[in-house]
């Protein structure tokens, strides 16, 4: 699908809450009351100094923003061509980029008078994250988590209840996010007057896809000054791993005019596209409609949604962000899958090149990152978002490596 | 409103009772069977077919409509079928309203004028699609009006003053009033709070207002027929198709079970204003 390049990439969504045809409002009536009174209460809060002040607050003080940028040097020396610098936020308090939009959500929520949070959870970092800003701001937290995820993702799961949440191990489907979230939608259409849904990645119905994006652009912005302060001129590329698309349009968004800077998405090739194995919904899938959002799926001939299937838990899902896809047909944005062989390949590396551990995502955009740096000039920049750390995987590692931990 | 919809909703007023609308998953627990079952409900007492197209992720139904449609899915159950589905029942009955029930995206795959060309020449009525709120009209809605298909919407508790006359405006064939918030085969309406609801709802407009979500009894259904147009069952008749199966596969219960459950609640209805 091609589509014409627009004057600016950062003016969507539209009124109708759509980038391109992408993005929109498909949910039960129950919902759209919430939907809209979500939607006014947000446009107000991003124009109020009180609000801004204290999400500023937060980042810093709570979650330790901003976050460094990184060069790594001895991976850099050790793929011979470009400069690569990590966006680390894998050191924020939680142990992703979550925390943002977390954040930002709940004061949206306490605004709103809200009393009951509930989320859903892939990896259980946004889960966590969730469950966190529940705790610090008193309200009881719900997390929706396929019962596969419960089980790949045991650390974080008690993490989730240590912090006060209840935890509620989806069976159906094939027991990962998409089934999670489809729980979570059931429980907000049920507790409809009373809840905030905490959606963690920038997909679902306008007005979400938006605000997540805004709360996680503190990633890009912070980084576009760091990068000039280190460099003195904006990098040459950007690699993040999509999933929904959290991370990545956070770290791209700011830079989406910038020309000269070439944007690599990294999706989950799991075992190899030709079969159903994969989570690479850009490059594999089509767009369809789920989730409250048009957007590009993995489905069927028949518009039937299909699981999707990755070693890395946060990228198992068959859809992605409205915003990406509509950056994929403009052409502005690369996608590109990573195996799960390449992706745990990478983990590893780092974890010997630079003692940073990270967590499977951004080891798929670093898998990217390896490909990509050796053919370009020395001179050059890439920013990579290494925007989880990997404490959450060592027993999926451990497992996919055949070692007993 | 097609003349099949007219028709039935002005016969139930000469009558005075209110109309018995049905819904079951087609395609479970299999195409042959669910034909059966499609036939047997005039009979049976149903005025109105709602008929489920099922879909992998349908997030507002509970476990058993859940389980139905995977089980339809499993046998191959797609729109080509539910059209055939249609088409078998009009050679017997041209008279009972068909409303299709589902989401969007198997439609979008479809291709949504082409799924409504087919729709009509099977002879379809109406249809509820639960993910497209007035929002999203272009998409289906006005393409249905424009070829005389009732496009029905939803109405929640969460539908306030300043809600309403959206969900209203492009309604047609009748106003399906959610009786709770929530999922399909949850807890019980209220019936009280339910004749509120439709009375005020009412005071608004003139299309016929049938009321669903969480009846399962014969004495459910005349305490909401006392005050609606109309009272939808459907987790109920679509637990007694999966109760009567074995591993799965209908067993000789299955038709006559789900009929007899349908002639029981009907019978309920049929008494909701005496």
């Amino acid at each position: 699908m091609n589509v014409q390049s627009p004057n600016s990439f950062r003016n969507g969504p539209d009124e109708e809450g759509q980038f391109g045809i992408f993005g929109g409002r498909f949910v039960a009536e129950t919902l759209m009351p919430n939907i809209l009174e979500l939607d006014e209460a947000y446009a107000k809060a991003k124009k109020d100094p009180e609000f801004l002040s204290e999400l500023e607050y937060l980042n810093k003080h709570y979650t330790g923003r901003p976050s460094p940028i990184y060069f790594a040097e001895r991976l850099t020396e050790h793929l011979g061509g470009a400069k690569v610098y990590f966006k680390r936020d894998e050191l924020n308090h939680t142990g992703s980029h979550k925390i943002n939009n977390c954040l930002g959500q709940i004061l949206l929520a306490k605004r709103m008078g809200k009393t009951r949070i509930i989320a859903e959870t892939g990896a259980g970092q946004h889960g966590v994250a969730s469950a966190t800003v529940a705790a610090r701001f008193g309200y009881p937290c719900m997390v929706y988590m396929g019962a596969k995820d419960v089980h790949r993702q045991s650390p974080n799961v008690f993490r989730m209840k240590l912090l006060g949440a209840e935890i509620e191990s989806v069976t159906a489907g094939a027991g990962t996010l998409k089934d999670a979230m489809n729980e979570a939608l059931r429980d907000w259409v049920t507790n409809v007057e009373d809840t905030y849904y905490l959606i963690g990645t920038a997909a679902g119905p306008h007005p979400y896809p938006e605000l997540v994006r805004d709360f996680q652009s503190v990633i890009g912005k912070e980084c576009r000054e760091q990068i000039q302060e280190a460099e003195g001129r904006l990098p040459d590329m950007l690699v993040a791993s999509v999933g929904g698309g959290s991370n990545a349009i956070g770290l791209f968004h700011p830079f989406l005019d910038d020309e000269s800077v070439q944007i690599v998405g990294v999706e989950a090739g799991g075992k190899g596209l030709e079969g159903d194995e994969h989570c690479a919904s850009l490059t594999a899938g089509r767009p369809g409609v789920l989730h409250g959002n048009r957007t590009y799926l993995l489905q069927d001939a028949e518009g039937q949604i299909e699981e999707g299937a990755s070693i890395s838990a946060g990228l198992d899902y068959p859809g992605i962000g409205p915003e990406h896809s509509w950056l994929k047909d403009t052409g502005r944005v690369d996608y590109v899958p990573i195996m799960d062989t390449e992706a745990l390949e990478a983990f590893q590396l780092l974890c010997r090149l630079e003692g940073i551990i990270p967590a499977l995502e951004p080891s798929h955009a670093l898998a990217e990152v390896v490909k990509r740096a050796p053919t370009m000039d020395k001179d050059q920049i890439i920013v990579m978002n290494l925007c989880g750390r990997g404490d959450k995987d060592v027993h999926t590692v451990a497992e996919a490596l055949g070692i007993k931990v | 409103m097609t003349q099949r919809m007219t028709n039935r909703f002005a016969k139930l007023a000469e009558e005075n009772r209110p109309a018995f609308v049905t819904y079951f998953m087609g395609g479970d627990p299999d195409f042959k069977t669910s034909v059966e079952i499609m036939k047997g409900l005039p009979k049976a007492g149903a005025d109105v077919i709602e008929l489920g197209m099922p879909f992998s992720d349908p997030m507002a139904d509970g476990p058993s409509i859940q389980a139905a449609g995977l089980r339809a899915l499993k046998q191959g159950q797609n729109l080509p079928r539910t059209f055939d589905m249609v088409r078998a029942f009009r050679e017997d009955d041209d008279e009972t309203p068909i409303v299709l029930m589902g989401y969007y995206n198997p439609i979008y795959q479809y291709g949504s004028e082409k799924f409504l060309d087919d729709a009509k020449e099977a002879g379809v009525d109406g249809m509820i699609i639960v993910d497209l709120p007035p929002e999203m009209d272009e998409e289906l809605c006005i393409p249905a009006l424009s070829r005389d298909l009732n496009f029905i919407r939803l109405a929640t508790p969460t539908t306030d003053e300043k809600r309403l006359p959206k969900v209203l405006s492009n309604t047609s064939g009748f106003l399906y009033y959610v009786s709770i918030n929530g999922i399909t085969g949850a807890a019980a309406p209220k019936p009280d709070e339910v004749a509120k609801s439709v009375a005020h709802i009412k005071a608004k407009t003139d299309i016929p207002i049938c009321v669903g979500f969480g009846v399962r009894s014969a004495e459910q259904a005349a305490a909401i027929g006392r005050a609606a147009d109309g009272v939808v069952v459907g987790s109920a008749i679509v637990s007694t198709v999966a109760n009567s199966l074995k591993d799965n596969k209908p067993t000789k219960n299955t038709v006559s079970s789900t009929l007899e459950l349908v002639a029981s609640i009907a019978e309920g209805v049929r008494t909701a204003r005496h």
